[in-house]
């Protein structure tokens, strides 16, 4: 199997693209239908002008803080093609791609950083779990969800995000030998950026890479190129495979990297040098796939073109809905906390909306 | 009619539970084959099989996270946290996420789960072994957190707390897991969250405590038998949300207020409930409202243990200063 040809000791890193598009592993090439390649494309299309703008919006001051995606496109689309609506994803706080593709709309993702809870409200069936800030606190969310699919023998994958930084975190490793040692169907997905905001990977662990982590847990790991969709798409049907076999977890290494900020809120410049960044933007996952598809006739310049601005409208107009319809009621902030508000709470609200009221009139 | 001490309760009420709904899932360190360090979830997974009843490695912010998963995923986890001392690890889970998912999904998901877990001082246990942490967990919005007493209660209010749609904080006096036996229904009875008992009606003197302090109080209570001093004991039950219309009615008729609590004084539980009598019911009463609680230390090794702990003896002089105060 793959993961036993990719031995992480080895440092051996799973690549089925180049920087250039071009095949450099024929026999693991998918065989994915047209109008998938094509959604998967269109998705990391839409996902990247959404981040780029996000960040433009915040820099007009008309977005909080937001998490930029830039350039780990690939790793959040190809594992999303690789399961469908029956699994679940477990999120940290840059997968918008991912939560694109698993059926978070742009309109929640944007009420989200634009800051109402109502972004998180996600549609009934869409098997999503919020932003989860508290890093690595979500791995165990995968576990505890992954457990129900096993003994209910339901036909469910949990896949779990987490940054390499959270890798150093006790959750990480408590929620990682959980759903271990319980044999659960998971995938957890490290997308490697390199840094934890200004901390590199190399003062993170003395581990030489982080897929080896997986044998302290006895679960497979694998080290892939996480720029290249094809592979991020092939490692985790493997992994997933494996999972829905009741063979439990896998883990699964994303070398990728941060184009831009930690947040709207960082100064990249300060902690890494320009020449860097150039290297990395050399190896694109949008333009590494988009001339692979168009290599095969399988997108246009044309349609590729129809993309980027359909995506453009689509952002533009989806952000003014959201200015247009953001704001909470004081009714919504208390209303939630408990499915029933109990007494000493409603007094607070009503001295509150007294409060309020007042003020608008 | 069953004759149970307070742990059989508990054991008890999570088997009839577990038997009515089979959502329900109990794991924790120790809590799957050997049944509990305290043997609380004994014979549980012989009952109902280790899928539902099950060992988890040492580990508790993955005892509460995985538990948050599976409420999210349609169980019910009932949990154990073997020592509340322990529980600073799965604290982080508890606090940014069981007690707040409901709000941050603004419904989308709901956490219908209960986080046991024994506590308090007087039984000469280890470091760590011996805390009262109410304070941690009643000043979280989004947290239930549910005390019994007795044995009947214990039953009542975990059932409950597995029946409420919010996550409760299930915290069970140890002290007093053995000390004495009741008589509790056979017929399934449960007793609501967020109600008050009193266990006595009095005049003189309202007095709040709860897990073993009530049982401290009504032996202070017996001292003072030929002392013509009437104390109205309420035992509180649930710490948040807790009851406030019981106490204010109760002050406003006796005009003075003890609160009991084993747990450390500075922005205890005792601090609230007596900012809220003083923000209702000031005008009725008749002397400052007091409080006799843990002092603000970490609670000492075995052998000096004693000092810490609050003996009936000091309740009762408390009783009385209180009832000196003339209106």
């Amino acid at each position: 199997m793959l993961f036993n040809q990719y031995d992480p000791l080895k440092k051996k890193v799973f690549r089925i693209l180049d920087a250039e598009g071009q095949i450099v592993d024929k026999t693991n090439e998918p065989n994915l239908p047209n109008d998938v390649l094509l959604k998967m494309y269109q998705t990391m299309v839409l996902g990247r002008t959404a981040d780029l703008k996000a960040v433009q919006f915040q820099r007009q001051g008309r977005m909080l803080t937001y998490a930029p995606n830039h350039g780990q496109e690939a790793a959040q689309i190809g594992p999303m093609a690789a399961i469908t609506n029956q699994d679940w994803l477990a999120i940290s706080f840059r997968e918008l791609n991912a939560m694109l593709y698993h059926g978070v709309t742009l309109e929640q993702l944007f009420l989200y950083w634009y800051g109402n809870e109502r972004g998180s409200h996600y549609n009934e069936g869409v098997k999503v779990l919020p932003v989860n800030v508290p890093i690595g606190s979500q791995i165990s969310h995968a576990a505890g969800i992954a457990y129900v699919s096993k003994i209910q023998k339901k036909d469910e994958v949990v896949i779990a995000y987490i940054g390499d930084g959270g890798t150093s975190h006790g959750e990480f490793h408590e929620g990682l030998n959980f759903g271990s040692v319980m044999n659960v169907p998971m995938v957890v997905i490290i997308q490697n950026n390199h840094y934890a905001i200004s901390t590199p990977r190399s003062k993170a662990t003395k581990a030489e890479t982080l897929a080896q982590k997986a044998i302290g847990y006895g679960i497979p790991g694998i080290q892939v190129d996480g720029n290249d969709v094809l592979a991020m798409y092939v490692a985790t049907r493997e992994a997933v495979k494996r999972a829905k076999n009741g063979e439990g977890p896998s883990l699964i290494e994303a070398i990728t990297y941060r184009m831009g900020p930690h947040t709207t809120s960082d100064n990249p410049k300060i902690y890494r040098e320009d020449t860097e960044v150039a290297t990395w933007e050399a190896k694109d996952p949008l333009k590494r796939f988009s001339q692979y598809l168009l290599n095969k006739s399988i997108l246009t310049a044309e349609t590729d073109q129809k993309y980027h601005e359909e995506a453009n409208e689509l952002v533009l107009s989806t952000f003014k809905n959201v200015e247009a319809s953001g704001l909470e009621s004081l009714e919504e902030i208390f209303e939630h906390t408990y499915a029933q508000m109990p007494p000493h709470l409603k007094e607070q609200y009503e001295t509150l909306k007294n409060v309020f009221s007042k003020e608008a009139q | 009619m069953a004759t149970l001490n307070l742990l059989e309760a508990v054991n008890k009420a999570l088997e009839s539970e577990m038997e009515r709904d089979e959502k329900i899932v109990v794991f924790g360190e120790d809590a799957g084959f050997e049944g509990g360090v305290f043997r609380a979830t004994a014979g549980l997974q012989k009952r109902f099989g280790e899928a539902r009843v099950f060992d988890t490695p040492i580990a508790e912010a993955a005892i509460i996270g995985s538990a948050i998963g599976m409420a999210i995923n349609g169980l019910k986890p009932v949990v154990e946290i073997q020592f509340s001392g322990f529980m600073f690890p799965g604290y982080n889970q508890i606090v940014t996420h069981m007690a707040r998912y409901r709000n941050r999904t603004r419904g989308r998901y709901t956490l219908p789960m209960v986080v046991r877990m024994p506590y308090g001082g007087g039984v000469k246990a280890l470091e760590h072994h011996s805390e009262s942490l109410e304070t941690l967990f009643a000043h979280i919005p989004g947290l239930k957190l549910v005390i019994p007493s007795t044995p009947y209660d214990a039953m009542g209010l975990l059932r409950s707390a597995m029946r409420d749609p919010d996550p409760v904080i299930f915290m069970e006096p140890k002290r007093i897991y053995r000390a004495f036996k009741q008589e509790v229904p056979d017929i399934e009875f449960s007793v609501p969250i967020g109600k008050a008992k009193i266990v006595k009606t009095g005049s003189d003197v309202t007095v709040v405590a709860w897990g073993a302090m009530v049982r401290e109080v009504e032996t202070a209570m017996k001292l003072l038998e030929n002392d013509a001093i009437s104390v109205e004991l309420i035992d509180l039950r649930t710490i948040a949300p807790f009851d406030r219309e019981t106490i204010i009615e109760s002050v406003k008729k006796t005009s003075r207020l003890l609160v009991v609590h084993e747990a450390v004084q500075s922005f205890g539980p005792a601090a609230e409930i007596i900012t809220v009598v003083n923000e209702k019911a000031f005008y009725y009463l008749a002397a400052a409202p007091r409080r006799l609680t843990g002092p603000d230390i970490t609670v000492p090794l075995p052998k000096g243990e004693h000092y810490f702990m609050i003996e009936p003896s000091r309740i009762a002089s408390e009783i009385k200063l209180l009832a000196l105060m003339k209106a």
